[in-house]
């Protein structure tokens, strides 16, 4: 039997507050602004390789906005969605993206680890954490996130069958955009729905029309307050898609075809979500128009901040490997202050 | 900070009580691995700590190495101090990716933002015939990853305060344990809590013709090739590096200053063996002193041999160390 997907959008429902959705929608716009801009940074060269997200913004915002203050993100590297949702500033994730040491270290009180890397190693540490906020009686959730090739990892297993033996706290959601790189899902595994196998756990497993920001958000809250309530945790399965390349250095034609793309253009997640406010007397082209200056507005003066950062010294790099430096790191540190290598010093 | 009274204990008890101090002064510590809780450990390291703290202190995980790492790793960036057991160093592979990605990594990829306090141990090394896979000594595999210490003890209460150091350490550390050892070698161990610097070597036998370096399961073959070598009026320096990481080069250089000859003793295949990086920091910064090429003693370039019959061959004993010596002193 197939698992039934969560949908709310298209069948002219409305199941949440007007202020929650209007959130919804604007912290969405908000962050595809961002991966448009950041796109053409990239192209200007003034970003490194960047993964964008544009068209999974419902699961992502609609996961992070769930989230009580005191929870936690623990992202993979296509979550700027997230981050910037859960109050990452812009320009933090600017020097990220150009692997800036400043945009290494996260402001003090942003609820997010720096995003992974290597795929799947998160889900284990995300484990972790939660457990610390239970021990620690601050019963803090975590939400994390991995893509549907991910889920063929071990430590993807590692993770959720930790999780289960524990109880934890923890939200895993699955962004099934249908592609690992160009390896699409069906020669990825051979199950239909991810979320089948939450079972395997021994834990529930939902799935939800990801582009639907009504049916992530519900569900998400759902299962996060599940969560809190010291009952476990939950795959949270997102069926998605990601409008553009893999990442900036992707030709995404090789392995996917134009109808596709355009079929699932036509589901875009920030479309839906606004004609569904518009249909109730919400959201028009006026409110549209100053939302878009105002993003204009903030992303320069963020690009600004970002631009100010110092360049980083050769140094840097010894640094802040350990607690306190080593005598080699000491040595190294020395060296590259005075602009030399380490080998001049003998 | 040294208690006065002393026992006599062995490795294991002396890593037991560590662990039973570290558990009773500090609330975020928490220990836990593969069979740690109900049996103690499969080596008994853990024994009876479940039972004193509970199972929310001590416990056991589900059978997966990485899922352990990732675990503390994230248990560490949450406040607490885990303190995992990996059941042989062989069964750090499945985990190597969480700890060269991760733990040793995330201080430096968050500017110091998140440190992960998290020790790591492991018994490690062959001389009591284990199965495959049961003997292998990775620590040149943990030292070359930035941001991880590396402690190997040779002795029971060096084992005592070096492990509480550890623990209360800012740094993810591994504390290797020679399994040979475990039972096998006891010491005087000083009551109560006390703390031994990580980062120092430390002479366990003075001697002025050559100078033996080694660590960990290494030190007592180093010893006894050193007792048959003063028979014959040879006085050889045996030094216990104790630390890996951060290494102390000062003592090592200043060891073979003093004596001008050095064998690097290590029980792991010698190809890219910790004692390659021994012999080229004594190159880099000694050459002037040395009188004969630094030699290595090391197991060979093959998987470490299971079960008894050709053991010995591959671990280094007294004699090889003392064929090694004769070739520096003759040199
Ligand atoms: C351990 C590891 N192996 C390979 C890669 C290279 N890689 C980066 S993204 C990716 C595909 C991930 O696909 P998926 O999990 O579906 O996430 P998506 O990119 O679609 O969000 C691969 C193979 C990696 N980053 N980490």
């Amino acid at each position: 039997m197939k698992p039934k997907v969560i949908r709310y959008l298209d069948k002219g429902e409305f199941p949440i507050g007007e202020g929650e959705a209007l959130a919804l929608y604007r912290a969405m716009r908000r962050a595809r602004f961002f991966d448009e801009k950041a796109l053409l940074l990239q192209r200007q060269g003034r970003l490194g390789v960047y993964a964008p997200f544009m068209g999974q913004e419902a699961a992502q915002v609609g996961v992070a906005l769930a989230l009580g203050e005191k929870d936690f993100v623990v992202p993979s590297y296509r979550e700027s969605a997230m981050l910037l949702a859960r109050g990452l500033p812009i320009h933090t994730l600017i020097l990220y993206w150009r692997a800036h040491p400043a945009g290494w270290r996260f402001p003090e009180g942003v609820r997010a680890v720096n995003p992974y890397i290597p795929i799947a190693t998160q889900i284990p540490q995300a484990v972790g954490l939660a457990l610390a906020g239970r021990y620690r009686g601050e019963g803090w959730v975590v939400a994390t996130s991995i893509g549907d090739g991910g889920t063929s990892e071990g430590d993807f297993h590692e993770g959720l069958n930790f999780a289960a033996v524990f109880d934890a706290p923890v939200v895993f959601l699955v962004q099934n955009n249908g592609y690992a790189i160009s390896v699409p899902r069906h020669r990825q595994m051979r199950v239909d729905y991810i979320a089948r196998r939450a079972e395997g756990y021994g834990i529930p497993g939902v799935v939800v029309d990801g582009n639907d920001a009504f049916a992530v958000y519900l569900e998400a809250k759902k299962v996060v307050e599940r969560a809190r309530r010291g009952e476990g945790p939950t795959l949270l399965e997102a069926l998605t898609y990601r409008l553009a390349p893999h990442t900036t250095s992707d030709d995404p034609s090789r392995y996917r075809t134009r109808e596709e793309e355009e079929a699932w253009r036509a589901k875009d997640p920030i479309l839906r979500l606004r004609k569904a406010l518009e249909e109730r007397g919400l959201w028009g082209v006026e409110a549209e128009e100053a939302l878009l200056g105002e993003l204009e507005e903030e992303f320069a003066r963020e690009v600004a901040l970002a631009d100010q950062a110092p360049e980083p010294t050769p140094e840097m790099m010894v640094e802040h490997v350990y607690a306190q430096m080593g005598p080699d790191q000491r040595r190294a540190w020395e060296a590259l202050r005075q602009g030399k290598h380490v080998e001049e010093l003998w | 900070m040294v208690a006065e009274k002393a026992r006599v204990l062995n490795l294991v008890q002396a890593i037991n009580e560590a662990l039973d101090l570290a558990l009773a002064r500090d609330e975020r510590v928490l220990v836990f691995g593969e069979d740690v809780g109900r049996l103690g450990g499969v080596f008994r390291v853990t024994e009876g700590l479940q039972a004193k703290y509970g199972e929310g202190r001590v416990f056991d995980t589900p059978l997966a190495e990485s899922g352990i790492l990732g675990l503390a790793i994230g248990l560490a960036m949450g406040g607490m101090r885990p303190v995992a057991e990996i059941q042989f160093a062989g069964f750090l592979y499945p985990a190597l990716d969480q700890i060269l990605s991760h733990l040793g990594r995330w201080r430096h990829r968050s500017r110091g933002w998140v440190g992960l306090p998290v020790v790591v141990r492991a018994p490690y090394g062959g001389g009591v015939h284990t199965p495959e896979q049961h003997a292998d000594s990775p620590e040149a595999l943990l030292a070359h990853t930035p941001g991880i210490k590396v402690v190997i003890p040779s002795s029971p209460e060096r084992a005592k305060g070096l492990l509480l150091a550890a623990i209360e350490d800012e740094d993810p550390v591994f504390f290797l344990e020679a399994i040979k050892l475990y039972r096998g070698v006891r010491a005087e161990v000083p009551e109560g809590y006390y703390t031994l610097p990580l980062g120092r070597a430390r002479v366990v036998r003075e001697g002025k013709h050559a100078t033996l370096i080694g660590y960990g399961g290494m030190v007592e073959v180093m010893l006894e090739a050193a007792t048959v070598a003063a028979k014959e009026g040879v006085q050889v320096m045996v030094v216990d590096l104790e630390t890996l990481v951060p290494l102390d080069e000062d003592t090592l250089l200043e060891v073979v200053r003093e004596t001008g000859r050095a064998v690097v003793v290590y029980e792991a295949m010698r190809t890219g063996g910790f004692g390659a990086e021994i012999a080229a920091r004594i190159a880099e910064g000694a050459i002037d002193h040395l009188q004969a090429p630094v030699v290595r003693v090391a197991g060979y370039d093959a998987p470490y041999p299971p079960f008894s019959a050709i053991e010995h061959h591959y671990r280094p004993n007294a004699r090889r160390v003392l064929a090694a010596l004769r070739r520096v002193l003759t040199y």
